[in-house]
């Protein structure tokens, strides 16, 4: 590989030991994949933040970095962490953990990555545009960046990714040249989606992109382009990457007439049909176990935004929530939801925010038996990682199954 | 013999190759505090990995396993060195931050458990002394 003066120097210690480090990771990851260069990149979003994930071992090697003199030359943010910073007594997180998590982010800090813990980064200021080279970990954020932004990004790991940052660079192969983003299989949708109120299906999209993603992992394609869907808000876009991430190991997808690279690439031969019938058989798989038996409800995988808090709120106003609820979502959009009075009336209701953190990277295996959420990637995770029944619903039904009495 | 293969991370060593055909997953397939392949099932299930020269097709798992591997090392439990047939980024990063040394594209099919091999990670050279 060829390496620029100023990358020779980082790899041979001239930045310190920290940053050395970063640069033989990217060096041996290019290796791997045959990249001629490093890309200059411009934004980081770093993955391997859960202390529940990074264990012991994680968090030493995070000090040892930042002890090194390695600092984030880029803009870099971090995905969601193990547990509320502010809130975690009342999301039942012990001392213990929240001690490890804060030495995770402190090391963190030291090395200049921001403390913003949540996976949508796109929607507080970590925003590349189209054709920008940006070194993304966290799944559903990967494919937001390639897809819905144009941005470029390989689907990063969590040393790889932090390594990005403390170099601003990344290999250039994978998704970083344009020869790899072509489409390489039609997906025609022969389904229609009813309009939520709310103006979100964010589980039916969540339910089509875990029916694509099997699909393809089945035929073995990896950059579908998918037809049929006439439009789709922030909201539907961001569950859809979420869900075809986690069951297709999809990192760019193409939508005709609202995703920006749709139509800069020949068509493919390869093609697949999917039926409304192929989504209702994941939504009744995802919906089998029973309502009375919810003990715990969770929004927001990938991190709410600040609309569906308001619908939220709307719904929740001068209701009674009586099972463990909880909404997640990045403490920049909570600040907005405070200004403008959700939080009031939600934390009223008796739902409690977990901001920073998540149901799928917070220490919950064990406490819960059956989860209910809008969110497939969620009971993808709930099930494998945390041991629970889940249920697929609507936001509105999921309010109805809270705020519904448990006897 | 002499196998001549790709640099991975560098570094030599010495000592008795432990081999698989199977893959390996760092990550809930070795237990970080004793050595010790954990994996239902597996070929080395219950045999350490710790001061062996680990000779296996490709990891698989969990990204996580990186970290696994920087554990073992800190444990003072690692391998001496790994050897793939083809090596995939969790074991290259994994080795890349614990600095143990790595080899890929080597006809593994060459070697044999207990095999004493002398590994030069930055060559990309494992040598079979006997």
């Amino acid at each position: 590989m060829r390496l620029t003066a100023d990358e020779r120097a980082m790899l041979e210690g001239g930045y310190g030991p920290g940053t050395r480090k970063a640069m033989e990771v990217l060096v041996g990851l290019g290796r791997i994949y045959g990249a001629r260069r490093m890309v200059a990149v411009s934004s980081v979003q770093v993955a391997g933040v859960s202390y529940d994930n990074l264990g012991e071992a994680g968090l030493q090697f995070l000090e040892s970095l930042a002890v090194g003199g390695a600092r984030a030359r880029v803009l870099a943010t971090l995905n969601p962490a193990g547990c509320d910073i502010a809130n975690w007594q009342a999301l039942g997180i012990s001392q213990e953990f929240f001690d490890k998590q804060s030495q995770v982010l402190e090391a963190y800090s030291k090395m200049a990555v921001t403390i913003t813990c949540s996976c949508t980064p796109y929607l507080f200021g970590n925003l590349p545009h189209f054709g920008e080279h940006v070194a993304w970990a966290e799944s559903s954020a990967v494919a937001y960046a390639n897809a819905v932004l144009g941005a470029r990004t390989n689907r990063e790991g969590g040393p790889s990714a932090l390594a990005a940052a403390l170099t601003g660079r990344t290999p250039c192969y994978g998704y970083h040249l344009e020869e790899n983003r072509h489409p390489d299989v039609r997906v025609h949708v022969k389904a229609r989606f009813p309009r939520q109120s709310g103006g979100a299906a964010t589980h039916e999209f969540g339910a089509l992109g875990q029916a694509i993603g099997q699909r393809l992992e089945m035929e073995g394609k990896k950059v579908p382009y998918v037809e049929g869907i006439e439009s789709a808000s922030l909201e539907e876009l961001k569950a859809f990457c979420a869900s075809l991430a986690t069951y297709g190991g999809v990192a760019l997808f193409h939508l005709p007439g609202i995703t920006p690279e749709a139509g800069a690439y020949p068509l493919p031969e390869a093609s697949l049909t999917l039926t409304r019938g192929e989504i209702d058989a994941i939504l009744r798989q995802e919906s089998q176990a029973s309502r009375q038996e919810v003990d715990f409800l969770s929004l927001g995988c990938p991190h709410l935004s600040l609309r569906e808090i308001a619908h939220l709120a709307d719904l929740l106003r001068g209701k009674t929530v009586r099972r463990e609820f909880w909404i997640t979502t990045s403490r920049p959009v909570k600040r907005l939801a405070d200004e403008m009075g959700f939080t009031e009336i939600i934390a009223a209701s008796g739902a409690k925010f977990a901001v920073d953190t998540c149901c799928v990277v917070a220490p919950i295996r064990g406490r819960f038996k059956v989860m209910a959420t809008d969110s497939a990637k969620a009971c993808y995770y709930g099930y494998a990682k945390n041991g629970m029944h889940t249920l697929l619903l609507p936001i509105d039904e999921l309010v109805v199954i809270a705020t519904s009495s448990t006897s | 013999m002499k196998l001549k293969g790709r640099s991975i991370f560098s570094g030599t060593a010495r000592g008795a190759a432990l081999v698989t055909r199977m893959g390996v997953s760092f990550f809930g397939g070795v237990d970080p505090h004793t050595g010790q392949v954990v994996e239902k099932g597996h070929e080395l299930e219950g045999h350490s990995i710790s001061g062996a020269v680990l000779v296996f097709p490709t990891g698989k798992g969990s990204t996580v396993g990186s970290y696994t591997l920087y554990r073992l090392k800190q444990n003072h439990l690692a391998p001496l060195a790994i050897i793939n047939q083809e090596c995939e980024p969790i074991t290259a990063i994994g080795c890349i931050i614990s600095e143990i040394p790595c080899v890929d594209r080597i006809p593994i099919h060459k070697l044999k458990t207990g095999d004493l091999v002398q590994v030069d990670g930055a060559k990309g050279v494992v040598v079979v002394l006997k």
